[in-house]
This record gives C-alpha cells, sequence and structure tokens, in this order.
C-alpha cells in the first residue's frame, strides 16, 4: 500500500463509526519503488489530501523532517517540496503492518502490500 | 445454459488461486476483460484534455481493467475481495494499489476522492445473499451510498455487470437511485447473444444524456413512429361513439330502413332532457 492511498482510506463502513480518519498508521516492513515524478499529478492530487494525515504518514515513515507540520500557502511552485511529497506518497509501499480505526481500536492488517479492510458480521 | 458462477460460490471462494491463475494466463478472458474495460472507460466520458484521474476500480481483480487505466495515464485503486486475485495483481506489479474489501459492507474512502469509478463484471456478485446476514437489497444501498460520497460531484461510474434476470436490473438501479446517483442502462448489442454487454451508467452531478449505445441501431429502424394517419384511420373505420348525435342518427336511419315506424329527425334529436324530469 502506498502512503497516497492511506490518505485516503477510513473506517466509516464500521457501524457507529462517524469520521473513522485518519487511521492510525504502524508500518514493520517497507519497501522503497522507484515512481516516475509528475508535478501536474501531484499538484492536482493536492486540494483532495487531508495534510495532518499527510504529515502523520511522514512521521510514522521517519521523513517528517521532510514535510512541513502545516499546510503552505503555495505548493504549486515549490518544486522540491513536490518532490518530497512524490517520494512520500508514491514511492514508500507498506508491505507489512496494520491501519487502526480510531473511534473503535479495530485493527486492519496490512499483509503482503494489501490492507485487509474486511469486517466481521456484527461490525456491519 | 452455462451456469452462473455466482451460483457455485461465494466471490472470495470461487476466485482461488487456480481461478486467479486464469485471469493472468487465459489470452481469451484477458482480451475480453481489457475490451470491457475500455468501453467503461470510454462511457465514463472524461472531458479530452489528457488530464490524469484519480479512479476506483470495483471488483479490480488481478488488476486488468486497471492496466487499462493504466495506458491512460490515470491513476486508481482497486478493492476486491478474492485474496488470490489480488496476490496476482501485486505479482504482476501494477501501477495501482489495491485493498482487500467487500463492496457490500460499503466502500472505505473518505468523501470526494475519486474523479470516477469502474467495475467490470462485479456487481452481479451483489445481488446473491452469500451468508446468512445478506440481504442484497441492504447491501446494494450500503455499496451505493458509500460510492456516491466518495465520488466527487461531477463523477460518474460505470458497472459492466452480468444480470440474471430483469428483477436483477431493477433491483441494482433502484437501490442506486436512492443513494442519490443518476443515469441508467446502457445496452450494447442488444440483438446479439454473445456480444451484448450490459453497462450501468451512474452520474452524481445531476441528470445528463446517457451515452449511446454500440450496435443499437437497428432496433431504432424497427420503431415504428407515432403518425396522426393512424388516428385518422382508425376514425374512418370505426362508428360514432354511443349516444352521441351521429350514433343516434344513424340508428333511426337504420329503422326507417326496416319499416318500422320513426320520429322524424329535427333539432331536438339527440338533445339532452333539462333537469326537469
Amino acid at each position: 500500500m502506498k502512503l497516497s492511498t492511506y490518505n485516503f482510506l477510513t473506517s466509516m463502513a464500521i457501524k457507529g463509526v462517524k469520521v473513522g480518519f485518519p487511521l492510525k498508521l504502524t508500518i514493520s516492513k517497507k519497501e522503497l519503488v522507484e515512481t516516475e515524478f509528475n508535478p501536474t499529478f501531484v499538484e492536482r492530487l493536492l486540494p483532495k489530501l487531508d495534510w495532518s494525515a499527510v504529515y502523520g504518514a511522514a512521521q510514522v515513515a521517519e521523513l517528517a523532517e521532510d514535510i512541513p507540520a502545516v499546510q503552505p500557502e503555495s505548493i504549486a511552485d515549490n518544486e522540491e517540496l513536490l518532490q518530497k511529497l512524490h517520494h512520500l506518497l508514491f514511492e514508500i509501499d507498506v508491505l507489512e503492518g496494520q491501519l487502526e480505526c480510531p473511534e473503535t481500536g479495530r485493527i486492519f492488517p496490512i499483509t503482503d502490500g494489501i490492507p485487509n479492510m474486511l469486517l466481521n458480521e456484527d461490525e456491519v | 445454459m452455462a451456469r452462473r458462477p455466482e451460483h457455485s460460490a461465494p466471490p472470495e471462494i470461487f476466485y482461488n488461486d487456480n481461478e486467479a491463475k486464469k485471469y493472468s494466463t487465459n489470452t481469451r478472458i484477458i482480451e475480453i476483460q481489457v475490451e470491457m474495460a475500455e468501453r467503461a472507460l470510454e462511457l465514463l466520458a472524461f472531458p479530452d484534455d489528457d488530464e490524469s484521474r484519480f479512479i476506483l476500480d470495483i471488483g479490480c481483480g488481478s488488476g486488468l481493467s486497471g492496466s487499462v487505466l493504466e495506458d491512460s495515464e490515470h491513476m486508481w485503486i482497486g478493492i476486491d475481495i478474492s485474496k488470490s486475485m489480488l496476490d496476482i495483481a501485486v505479482e504482476r506489479e501494477v501501477a495501482g494499489d489495491v485493498i482487500l474489501g467487500d463492496m457490500g459492507e460499503g466502500m472505505p474512502f473518505r468523501p470526494g476522492t475519486f474523479d470516477g469509478a469502474i467495475s467490470i463484471s462485479a456487481l452481479q456478485w451483489l445481488c446473491n445473499a452469500d451468508k446468512s446476514y445478506h440481504n442484497p437489497h441492504k447491501r446494494l444501498l450500503k455499496f451505493f451510498t458509500t460510492l456516491f460520497s466518495c465520488l466527487t460531484r461531477t463523477a460518474r461510474a460505470v458497472f459492466q455487470f452480468y444480470p440474471e434476470n430483469s428483477d436483477q436490473i431493477e433491483m441494482v438501479t433502484s437501490q442506486a437511485m436512492k443513494a442519490g446517483f443518476y443515469g441508467g442502462l446502457v445496452v450494447d448489442y442488444p440483438n446479439s447473444a454473445k456480444a451484448k454487454k450490459y453497462y450501468l451508467v451512474l452520474m452524481t452531478g445531476g441528470a445528463a444524456e446517457l451515452p449511446k449505445a454500440l450496435g443499437a441501431s437497428a432496433e431504432e429502424e424497427r420503431r415504428v413512429n407515432y403518425i396522426k394517419k393512424r388516428d385518422a384511420c382508425r376514425d374512418a373505420r370505426g362508428k360514432a361513439p354511443k349516444k352521441s348525435r351521429d350514433w343516434i342518427l344513424a340508428k333511426k336511419e337504420r329503422r326507417r330502413r326496416q319499416g318500422l315506424e320513426t320520429r322524424p329527425d329535427t333539432k331536438y334529436t339527440a338533445r339532452k332532457r333539462t333537469g326537469k324530469f
């Protein structure tokens, strides 16, 4: 799972959960994959991103010094930051780890790079 | 008729390692899947501006449809219930991320995430109750409402699916409308048994005209236009309406021809009596 996907995942599907975001991420095994840097795409994605979750992911991935804690006003012309965002969001592949629902504490395991969001009968 | 896979086992069991392997080796399956994914992408009707968009692939399986999205420079996230299929997708190193999840439990994404959604041959699985606590209507509604919220307000969702009968089409579309979607069914090649394909095209941003189906022109020609002449013909052929003046006059004329005693025709013939009686 890339960290860009992490930014969109919620545990809202669980019965009774209102927001379910951001999920608490734990990484036990990750891998670096090189992908082509596309500044316009990162730029287009920006309005959809939740910055606090971006920063949270950076902390877990030990890249916190690359990403400012508060979203800067203009990112579009900041090529260096865009590059760092690209690295954080698209080049870190979480292979093993878990996502924890902030409201219920339910744990969704990540195995072989695939987060398991399946629910049990009583959670639907 | 061929047995439907939905009847043999739930999707997470049916698409086991063995079945999943077919989707990476069988060229015929690959060809059909890719063809349908291309058509679904066309039906999404993105403006022609070469921008890459963020698309959700529901029932992505081994990522065959995702590869089509990649070819058009789009980013995608896939969701599927079969781990075996997703393992193949990871093995194939598809560009999109894949998530293990059940459509009927709702889409686990933040509101306004995706610019569009496609789904190839997955929706019919939702029409079955595979577990004792499954209710197809409720699962469909949950799926459509959560999908509606995770799409942007000008997005479309295109589902290629294999409905078993007209009741299933009705069930699926009614739940989609209940969730707030506009749109309807596009049937490609409606007159062919093999090439016939159903696409459910749903829109979030108000009603818009549905795209034209492929190979459907023959049907339109067969349809007879409504013409005024047909009404005129019917009038000429039929009798005058009962109790009308014409009908009474014709009746009296017939009696006269039969030599029966008949009152003469006057301006009072067939007039209504006043309220005095």
